[in-house]
């Protein structure tokens, strides 16, 4: 029987998430035992080569590729895991959403006190894409099955998250995994 | 600082002896002088009651009535309750917007007119009513709306505004209000004819435990909503230790739909003042209050002077009708327009001049309620049921009402009927028959106990009206065959919303995120999960939050979701990609598009 496959993505994060989930340290072994990582950047596979059980969403959506990819993933996963504070609730990206984005723009690319840029004027190559009026937690663009919280989730957390998962098995994690204070 | 100002809040400071727990009398006494308390005032009041600005800025930043920023002299709230709003209030708000030439919140640039809305003003018998300060003017039309604001204009008097008088004491030369009782039937309890005196001399016959002993022999249920043994919380509070204890009188009637307290009040106050001395006279206390919404400010004249000839007449003050040592007085305390202060510990908040947040119970204000002593909390019809209890004797009462619930019950009848008004009803009656009664059998859904109560259709119209089946504090709101429910849930949402004291997560954010999934399903995009999901978020809310409002919000959804669920399965469709309905790329886009002058490549696609 083929190993059930594992896509990740970072969207509008730092990948402190990602980093987190390295943190398991010789225990990637044991996960590539029982599953095959399909996109992710921690393989560098750009494109879904097939169907995946499991997808990890780093970050939430702050422009319209985000939101292409997660509806990617979407279409591409079974399970869907928001892995984070960035993917739960927008996070650190979300703040400005105080803020309009065209203030927002004009302070991080041309006001900025350490900015400098001669032209005056935010990069607007046809390749940067547009960005969206606010950042978004990943469930309010699509349907997530769980959250697994924290700025990151500790390491711990996430490989109990994942074995329970494929083990088909209920997730207990212990209060220390899951406080913050 | 000007002079003027100083001395103005001196004067109404030491008027109440400089005492911090009058905060709400001082705030509310300065508020009506400048139409608002400005930062100045604050600081004065802080410095004369010797307490911190903070304890100031909270009451004032509190309560709807009471504003930190400048307002117009004439402040017009229109009721934009869901009753009003089936009559036709959209419209007429309509008319004030167009004729004052601002938008609701405003006021006009000469500083003289404040347009805004309020919740449920207990005139919902005669919606659209709208509140010019104190005066209340109901079934107001567009034209109407109109005419108030060109003789506004003219002579600024709210109280010039009033035509005719309404029915009954309305017309009494203190009240002199447009106001109508609607009394439709007349009971065999309380609207009855009363001999003044009667009960309290009655009771001071008998010992205090004897007077318990009548109140629960006739079983007497509050009538306020809970419906808690009205014998059992004085035999709490009589037996609580301490020298001094209070009677609080509920009448804050806050609850949207409910207008009965009002009826009472206006018509027969001896009843009500007499169900407080009654209650003294039981648990040893020698003071009560009235907690008084304020939109009822235009009784307040009139029951001051009842007071005053039940003083005269030795029914109030030292040796009540020659009982050497029993010694009894009543205060009015006007509330601020705050909903959450008809909750009991609230509105015990609220009389100690703090802000209206709930107190964490136990202790039970049996133990330990106003100023920290034992005192009871009842509703002005439960307090009018033990004079009649006394006038009667406990077993006549008992004849009245079903098994478990004795008695008569008042109900507000309003909304899709031919004659909305006052019903005094025994308990036990069907609400077939009330609807009958009403002129609205043909109802298709029918709100029992106000905003928090339950939405109920046809099927449950030969339910009883009682303590044991449809509980209610009296008010029922009919919605006929074409009236959108969710709508209606919808605005009792938004009410929750707002009124929600902020104190507990569960309810401030709870009922926010109730709403937004209604919306999102009237829009007609959520799917049948959301359907799951408010019902789960709504036991979540019921369960955890630590008052009663929001221990009741969700059930205006959870009801009407149970009663009418094709309703909402009408609305709601299979997504089958995954994606959220709500998220629209193009629209989250559109700035960005804007600001960089290029189109999306995704969002179009
Ligand atoms: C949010 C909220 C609002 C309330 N508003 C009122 C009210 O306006 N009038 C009232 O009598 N009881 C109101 N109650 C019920 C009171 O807390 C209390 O139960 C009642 O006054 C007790 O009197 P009773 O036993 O005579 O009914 C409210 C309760 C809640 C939770
Ligand atoms: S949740 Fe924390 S660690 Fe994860 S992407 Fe956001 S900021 Fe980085
Ligand atoms: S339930 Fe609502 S009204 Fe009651 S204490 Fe909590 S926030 Fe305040
Ligand atoms: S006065 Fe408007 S609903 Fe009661």
């Amino acid at each position: 029987m083929a190993k059930p496959k594992i896509a990740t993505t970072s969207l509008a994060g730092c990948f402190g998430c990602h980093m987190s989930l390295l943190d398991i340290d010789e225990r990637i072994l044991a996960l590539a035992e029982i599953v095959d990582f399909d996109k992710s950047p921690l393989d560098d596979i750009k494109t879904f080569t097939g169907r995946c059980a499991v997808g990890l969403i780093e970050g939430g959506c702050a422009h319209e590729e985000n939101v292409e990819v997660l509806r990617d993933f979407r279409k591409h996963c079974d399970v869907l895991i928001s892995v984070g504070d960035c993917a739960i609730s927008g996070g650190i990206p979300a703040m400005r959403n105080m803020v309009p984005l065209q203030e927002c723009l004009q302070e991080a690319y041309v006001d900025g006190p350490s900015v400098h840029n001669p032209a005056g004027v935010p990069p607007n190559d046809p390749d940067i894409p547009l960005m969206l009026d606010k950042v978004y937690p990943a469930h309010e663009v699509v349907k997530i099955d769980y959250h697994l919280p924290g700025c990151p989730p500790p390491a711990d957390m996430l490989w109990e998250a994942l074995v329970a998962l494929l083990n088909n098995k209920p997730l207990d994690l212990p209060y220390e995994l899951v406080k913050y204070d | 600082m000007s002079e003027a100002l100083v001395t103005a809040v001196k004067d109404i400071c030491q008027a109440h002896e400089c005492d911090r727990t009058r905060m709400m009398d001082v705030v509310q006494a300065v508020n009506d002088k400048y139409g608002y308390v400005s930062s100045e005032a604050m600081d004065l009041i802080a410095e004369q009651l010797s307490t911190h600005r903070v304890e100031v800025e909270s009451v004032v930043s509190f309560y709807a009535f009471l504003s930190s920023k400048p307002k117009g002299k004439v402040v017009i709230r229109l009721c934009n309750d869901v009753i009003d709003r089936l009559q036709g209030a959209d419209r007429v708000g309509q008319a004030f917007v167009e004729e004052l030439g601002i938008n609701f919140g405003e006021t006009t640039p000469d500083g003289q007119l404040t347009l805004e809305t309020t919740p449920c003003i207990g005139q919902s018998d005669q919606a659209p009513a709208v509140a010019i300060n104190d005066v209340i003017i109901p079934n107001v039309s567009s034209d109407k709306a109109r005419e108030i604001v060109r003789e506004l204009r003219q002579h600024m008097d709210p109280a010039r505004l009033v035509k005719q008088h309404g029915d009954g004491n309305n017309a009494h030369p203190l009240v002199g209000s447009m106001v109508h009782n609607n009394i439709r039937k007349r009971g065999d309890l309380l609207f009855t004819p009363i001999n003044r005196g009667e009960a309290v001399r009655k009771a001071l016959a008998m010992s205090p435990v004897e007077v318990i002993r009548a109140v629960k022999t006739a079983r007497l249920r509050g009538r306020g909503g809970a419906g808690f043994p009205a014998g059992m919380k004085w035999e709490f509070t009589r037996g609580a230790p301490g020298d001094r204890k209070f009677v609080l009188c509920n009448a804050d009637e806050g609850e949207p739909g409910t207008f009965k307290d009002r009826v009472l009040l206006t018509e027969l106050p001896d009843r009500v003042f007499a169900g407080i001395t009654i209650a003294g006279y039981a648990i040893g206390a020698e003071e009560g209050i009235v907690y008084l919404r304020s939109e009822y400010r235009y009784l307040i004249a009139f029951l001051e002077s009842v007071l005053e000839q039940r003083r005269k007449d030795g029914l109030l003050g030292r040796n009540i009708l020659g009982k050497e040592g029993f010694n009894f007085d009543i205060r009015i305390q006007m509330g601020a327009g705050a909903y959450i202060c008809g909750e009991e510990t609230a509105l015990i908040s609220s009389c100690e001049g703090l802000r209206g947040d709930p107190k964490n119970r136990p202790p039970f204000p049996a133990q330990k309620g106003y100023l920290d002593c034992p005192s009871v909390v009842n509703n002005v019809e439960t307090l009018c049921c033990v004079t009649k209890i006394l006038e009667l004797g406990p077993a006549s009462f008992n004849e009245f009402g079903s098994d478990r619930s004795s008695g008569t019950k008042l109900l507000s009848i309003s909304g899709d009927c031919k004659q909305p008004g006052v019903y005094e009803m025994p308990l036990g009656v069907t609400l077939r028959e009330v609807l009958e009664q009403c002129g609205g059998a043909d109802a298709a859904a029918v709100q029992v106990g106000g905003a928090s109560g339950q939405m109920v259709g046809p099927k449950d119209y030969d339910r009883k009206i009682c303590f044991d089946d449809l509980a209610t504090g009296g008010a029922l709101m009919v919605f006929g065959p074409d009236r959108n429910i969710l709508k209606v849930a919808h605005a009792f949402m938004e009410f929750f919303v707002e009124e929600s004291c902020g104190y507990c997560t569960p309810c401030r954010v709870g009922n926010r995120l109730l709403m937004d999934r209604l919306e999102k399903i009237m829009a007609g995009l959520a799917e049948p999960a959301d359907l799951d999901y408010l019902k789960e978020l709504g036991q979540t809310v019921k369960t955890c939050s630590r008052c009663g409002l929001g221990q009741t919000s969700p059930n205006p959804i959870l009801t009407t979701l149970e009663n009418f669920r094709p309703v909402y399965e009408a609305m709601v469709k299979e997504e089958t990609q995954g994606f959220q309905a709500t998220f629209d790329l193009a629209q989250a886009v559109a700035e960005a598009e804007k600001i960089a002058g290029r189109t999306s490549v995704h969002a179009h696609a």
